[in-house]
């Protein structure tokens, strides 16, 4: 089948016809956030302009500088990389176990992990706070309103995600190079460090992603589960909504200055995501 | 050689975290399910009362018709998301110059916190400043008020969620897209099948188990969906979804027994729902083993 210059050419068009309205469709809200993070509260109200009339950074400098809001980010920074880090590893050895041991009920364990992503948060909020704040105690501590507590939760939600999105890339490397290196004398950790560690690298890159993504990003629990000291900055976007008299440029500087982090990630990851986000579907 | 000991073992720190944060807190909610505890009531303590709180809840007409819209919302917004998906992850299969570029911008509301979504777009839907109403008052005379009418505030939601969830919805179908052999293809355009005959008997059966998965994780997410349409619309009329539903029976009105049987019912819902799903995922690839 040969396709003439008039139809390549046409399907050219077509093609950038429709990633430029999907672009301005995307980006469209986004930049009317930005317009209104640049906008004092007297600017913002008559008709809207789409354009930005002026850069007023005050919104900015205000969420920057509050205190409140530094502990946040710390306390969001601290919570998703520390909880990346354990579901890279925890999943990694999960994934593993399931991939090539006979274990009893495999398939069944594996539902049941993934079900446990399932569950509607408003429910599961009440155990896990008498949870929290009584059945972990050990004298004055509990672990209410502590990062490693929040570290903890998220694992429920990243775990069975990050299992299964593993499960494949493990199941395709072959069993044969495990033994092989066994034959060599290799022990269990070796295998994991000098086999599967690095074919499993792209997928596991991923995999760490969208954990830190997730637990970046997660509102309800963070919410319900910290009152001052561990609080994250998702809650915090939240606080402008209640708190009498919305500050609208305020929060939506505060969600920029969110969305950043996110929007760093992407670039720099977007090959690993799609190559990483097959669920082990594909089998080449 | 693999003595499962050492397997059981490997899997073991994920059971313990998962069984005390996700099973322990699930048993706790089955109790309370089966029991009557309102702390707002006279009798403050919990109240064995059986299946009191699932007959209540079948002609309880609010929680019908959470399902009904959580129903309408996942349809909706899954189907767009699963046919735009397929439309620009067929279109990035191409080369393009600039394909790197429009993909990254498309990824980007997939980072996006929840919460944010629902702030971005209430700041666009917002009656006074947001120019969503501004502008469709002004071009088409109509008047759009999320707070009042339902029906706009359930496409809204729609429509922010397609928003937030189709790249993600691009990026696996493009995954399952680049995994598809050449030669199927190749041999079906040769034996003269027209490109809707490609499409359906050879790219949709090998698409066939990601596009299950992807739905099912849409389901998974969007039944659950809570922090950005409470955002969005702070629960107003037409976004009452049943996460948001369960939320309001379980903190303002402090009705945790039945809060927690409509949880159950949600979440066994769910899992059959996706259980039939699963079954259909793994059952074809035991069929491509053989």
């Amino acid at each position: 089948m040969t396709t003439t210059f008039r139809q390549r050419l046409r399907r050219l068009a077509t093609t950038y016809g429709v990633w430029i309205f999907m672009t301005i469709l995307t980006l469209l809200p986004i930049w009317w956030m930005f317009v209104v993070s640049m906008r004092s509260r007297v600017e913002l109200f008559g008709r809207p302009n789409l354009a930005l009339t002026r850069l007023f950074t005050e919104n900015y400098s205000n969420v920057l500088t509050d205190s409140t809001f530094q502990r946040y980010m710390t306390n969001s920074l601290v919570v998703s990389t520390s909880n990346a880090v354990l579901v890279m590893v925890l999943a990694l050895l999960a994934t593993y176990a399931l991939s090539r041991y006979k274990l009893t009920g495999r398939d069944n364990i594996f539902f049941w992990l993934i079900t446990n992503r399932m569950a509607p948060p408003a429910a599961f909020l009440l155990p896990l706070f008498i949870m929290f704040t009584r059945t972990f105690r050990i004298g004055g501590w509990t672990l209410y309103d502590t990062q490693i507590g929040l570290i903890l939760l998220y694992c429920v939600f990243n775990l069975p995600f990050a299992i299964w999105l593993l499960k494949g890339v493990v199941d395709g490397i072959p069993i044969e190079l495990d033994d092989a290196a066994m034959i060599d004398g290799a022990g269990l950790g070796g295998v994991l460090r000098h086999v599967i560690l690095p074919l499993a690298a792209p997928g596991l890159a991923v995999t760490g992603i969208l954990s830190w993504v997730f637990a970046w990003n997660e509102y309800l629990f963070a919410a319900n589960l910290t009152s001052v000291n561990a609080r994250t900055i998702t809650t915090g976007l939240a606080e402008f909504v209640t708190v009498t008299g919305t500050n609208w440029g305020e929060l939506a500087a505060m969600s920029m200055i969110t969305l950043i982090p996110s929007a760093i990630i992407v670039i720099l990851a977007q090959r690993y995501i799609v190559m990483g986000l097959t669920f082990g579907a594909v089998k080449e | 050689m693999r003595n499962p000991r050492t397997g059981w073992l490997l899997l073991s720190p994920t059971l313990i975290i998962l069984l005390i944060f996700g099973f322990a807190p699930f048993l706790y909610v089955l109790f309370v399910g089966f029991n009557q505890w309102n702390v707002f009531s006279a009798d403050d303590g919990l109240v064995f009362n059986g299946l009191d709180n699932f007959r209540r809840l079948v002609f309880d007409d609010d929680f019908l018709h959470s399902v009904g819209l959580t129903t309408r919302f996942a349809i909706f917004a899954i189907g767009s998301q699963v046919v735009l998906g397929f439309i620009l992850a067929q279109m990035l299969t191409r080369n393009f110059p600039g394909k790197s570029l429009f993909r990254i911008i498309h990824t980007l509301p997939l980072m996006v916190a929840p919460i944010a979504v629902g702030a971005i777009w209430r700041l666009l839907v917002i009656p006074g400043f947001g120019p969503v109403p501004f502008f469709l008052d002004r071009w088409f005379d109509l008047t759009y008020q999320i707070g009042s009418y339902p029906d706009q505030a359930l496409w809204t939601s729609v429509i922010m969620d397609v928003w937030h969830w189709t790249p993600f919805v691009t990026l696996t179908m493009l995954a399952g897209l680049s995994a598809i052999p050449r030669e199927p293809v190749e041999q079906a355009k040769v034996d003269g099948a027209s490109r809707f005959q490609v499409f359906w008997y050879v790219t949709l059966p090998f698409l066939r188990p990601v596009l299950l998965t992807t739905v099912f994780i849409r389901i998974m997410d969007a039944i659950r969906t809570v922090d950005e349409v409470w955002m969005l619309a702070g629960g107003g009329p037409g976004t009452r979804f049943t996460g948001i539903y369960i939320w309001r029976v379980v903190f303002p009105r402090t009705d945790y027994g039945y809060g927690s049987s409509i949880s159950l019912i949600t979440l066994y819902l769910t899992i059959v729902l996706c259980w039939l799903l699963f079954i259909a995922i793994s059952g074809r690839r035991k069929g491509e083993v053989e």
